[in-house]
């Protein structure tokens, strides 16, 4: 019973980490105002949503299942407050820090429409503080966090998210940047 | 009752959300701002909407990146 | 372009056609005794219930641009308070920002008639019940306003605010944005001002000149007013005037014919070649015929918009001045709303390169297009302005146009403006 939990709670903090991964790509898909093939824009929007939703909800069973597991004990103030635990404090840590910043980006784009744009997009930005973060807590807190198949995935999504924040820092990042640049249509 | 979308421009970025959900209201401009098909008294920032389009036009408020749009009953329409 | 100095002209050059010479009667730099002593002392308990029809049947229109029904403004004001328990008190704003750069009325009023605009705020203020009075205006005229606030006793609550000088900060939710925060830049307005403005309280916004009109409508009774100017245009109204000689103001009768207005200017008609009137958001006219009141535009009638009334001599290219304009215009975008941001640059490129030389037939059509383009559509009437002086310009020099996409512009010169 034990080690079905500490699996479970393993693979599901794996896929957290590839669906977050994901939620950063489709969040800067949306910011540059481009559909993706035939899906139009305001589905992109729906799937930005719903993938980090999705996400959340892994990493809420990731972190209920080794609350519940017997060897890792997670307690409920590890799971808020970082850098106390027993079992590498650190890299436990990051992973408290991330799932806090994960708590306030997802409700406050939860309650976007009460907070107003500014406050939203002010605690919006931090999931690209949250990200590497968490890839930080997988890689040095798991078990799994040398083994070769998750450093080809940790690598694999360093280099799909890199890329995009490159796009995102681009001059032509936005579908209309040409046009605004001013050259007679 | 009639109802109109009204069109933040201090707000939106011209991310042509809502011109894929109302089609047959909005189109795009040359720099992708959103563009009413028919002005009212010369005013396309609060395009009309009909009651086949409420259901778009509402998704259209949820889903703006932006917060840029809103819907006004007819009567409250703002000043032009 | 004539930029006033804070004293203006001398009050005697002020007297326009038909003798009419009411809003500086009190002469030039009039402190409060001679104001007094011109105009009789403001008697404040006498404004009721009852001024509000006074001011309805005067016909007084809204002198900053807009020509709005100032009676209509002042009633959505005093009831936009709402049913609520406690209303929140409304707020008057006498705005002279005067941002548009060929026109120097109001800041000629401010500083030979300040008295005059502080009674009107005080009436307005009174008319609305409102609790907090503020005078917005250009640092050149602040000193005037000031030292005029300072030496009324029935003008203590009045707060008078600098206002920055860009071409928009005259806007009224621009007037109210400076003044609560500091930015002088145009709110959304699904908002109405005379609902929820400054502090979420009812606001009305009204232009200096309207204010002095008021001033005077609450001495003298609507009758007195309507007996200058039309029946469609009654009253009389400042207007800037340049572009030849120095810089002048007029008060001139309503639904005045544009040409007497010149003359009695000193300027020789035949040297001009068209009038900018209503300023940057106004209309080329070329047809000097025309009559100046808030119906047109229409059959020989043109809307004065704020006053302005700029020449351009026969000899100069209307092309060239407007691509000047507009570039102007174009910069002067708060860069707010994306229409505004990118059309009007987007215009403005357009016109100079055909003012400048460019032979390409389709830019006309590409200007004419990009006119329509930004029209309706910002949270101010900067697109709506421009676009409204660019077409203007499109049908009165249409020949220059021409001649242009044929590369023989015929103009010596290249405008003053
Ligand atoms: C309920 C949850 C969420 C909602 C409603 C939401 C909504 C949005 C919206 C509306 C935007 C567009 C912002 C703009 O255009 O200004 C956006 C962008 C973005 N989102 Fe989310 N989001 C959610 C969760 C997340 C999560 C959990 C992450 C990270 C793992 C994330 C990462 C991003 C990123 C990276 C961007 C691009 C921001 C930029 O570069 O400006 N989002 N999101
Ligand atoms: S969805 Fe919002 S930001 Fe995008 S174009 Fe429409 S109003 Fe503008
Ligand atoms: S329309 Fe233009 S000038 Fe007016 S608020 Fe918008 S950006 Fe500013």
């Amino acid at each position: 019973m034990d080690n079905a939990l500490w699996a479970f709670g393993r693979m599901s903090g794996v896929v957290s980490l590839v669906l977050f991964s994901v939620a950063v790509i489709l969040g800067i898909l949306n910011r540059s105002g481009r559909p993706l093939f035939a899906i139009p824009r305001f589905s992109m929007t729906l799937l930005h949503r719903n993938v980090s939703l999705l996400a959340t909800v892994f990493l809420v069973f990731h972190i209920v299942a080794l609350m519940l597991d017997s060897y890792a004990k997670l307690n409920v103030i590890d799971v808020f407050v970082p850098f106390l635990g027993g079992f590498k404090p650190f890299w436990q840590g990051l992973g408290t820090v991330a799932f806090d910043l994960v708590l306030a980006v997802v409700a406050t784009g939860l309650l976007r429409h009460r907070l107003g744009q500014r406050s939203f997009r002010a605690i919006h930005w931090l999931s690209y503080a949250m990200w590497p973060i968490a890839l930080g807590h997988a890689i040095g807190n798991g078990t799994d966090g040398t083994s070769k198949w998750f450093v080809v995935l940790a690598a694999g999504s360093l280099a799909a998210v890199g890329a995009a924040v490159a796009w995102r820092l681009s001059a032509n990042f936005l579908e209309t940047a040409k046009a605004r640049q001013g050259g007679l249509s | 009752m009639t109802e109109i979308l009204h069109i933040d421009w201090t707000r939106c970025d011209g991310r042509g959300l809502c011109t894929e959900l109302l089609p047959t209201v909005l189109v795009r401009d040359d720099w992708g701002y959103p563009l009413a098909l028919q002005a009212t008294n010369g005013n396309r920032s609060n395009p009309a909407i009909s009651p086949g389009n409420i259901e778009a036009a509402r998704e259209a408020v949820h889903l703006c990146p932006k917060l840029a749009l809103s819907l006004v009953p007819e009567q409250a329409k703002p000043r032009q | 372009m004539t930029i006033q100095e804070a004293v203006g002209p001398a009050v005697d050059t002020l007297r326009g056609s038909a003798g009419t010479y009411q809003l500086f009667a009190a002469g030039s730099n009039a402190g409060l005794a001679e104001h007094e002593q011109a105009f009789g002392p403001l008697s404040l308990a006498a404004i009721d219930a009852g001024f509000m029809s006074v001011l309805g049947e005067s016909g007084l229109t809204g002198r900053g641009g807009a020509a709005f029904s100032s009676w209509r403004k002042v009633a959505a004001t005093a009831q936009g308070r709402g049913a609520a328990l406690l209303p929140a008190k409304p707020v008057v704003i006498a705005n002279g920002a005067e941002g548009e750069p060929l026109s120097f009325k109001d800041k000629t009023l401010l500083a030979h008639a300040p008295h005059l605009v502080i009674d009107g705020l005080l009436i307005a203020g009174r008319a609305v019940s409102a609790s907090l009075l503020y005078i917005y205006t250009t640092p050149a005229a602040m000193p005037v306003v000031e030292a005029a606030v300072a030496e009324r006793r029935d003008a203590r609550k009045i707060k008078v605010v600098q206002a920055p000088e860009t071409f928009i900060s005259g806007e009224a939710s621009a007037v109210v944005n400076s003044i609560a925060t500091g930015v002088a830049l145009p709110l959304d307005n699904r908002r109405r001002l005379s609902a929820a403005g400054l502090k979420g309280r009812p606001t009305l916004v009204l232009n200096v000149e309207t204010l002095a009109h008021v001033a005077l409508i609450a001495r003298h009774g609507s009758g007195w007013f309507r007996a200058a100017g039309s029946e469609r245009d009654p009253g009389t109204r400042l207007v800037s005037i340049s572009g030849q000689g120095a810089g002048q103001v007029l008060e001139v009768e309503g639904d005045a014919r544009l040409c007497d207005v010149l003359s009695s200017a000193g300027v020789d008609l035949s040297t001009v070649g068209a009038v900018l009137v209503g300023g940057y958001h106004g209309r080329w006219v070329r047809d000097l015929e025309c009559r100046l009141s808030p119906s047109g535009p229409g059959e020989n009638v043109i809307n004065p918009g704020a006053g302005v009334l700029h020449i351009l001599p026969a000899r100069d290219c209307g092309l060239e001045a407007t691509a000047r304009i507009l570039d102007y215009l174009a910069r002067a975008s708060a860069k707010q709303c994306g229409p505004c941001m990118f059309g009007l640059p987007a215009m403005a490129r357009v016109l100079s390169a055909i003012a400048y030389g460019d032979r390409n037939p389709r830019l006309v059509l590409e200007l004419e297009r990009l006119t329509k383009l930004v029209g309706g559509r910002g949270a101010c009437h900067h697109p709506d302005g421009t676009a409204r002086l660019v077409s203007s310009a499109l049908e009165m020099f249409a020949e220059d146009m021409k001649a242009h996409l044929l590369g023989t512009c015929t103009r010596e010169t290249r405008s003053a403006i």
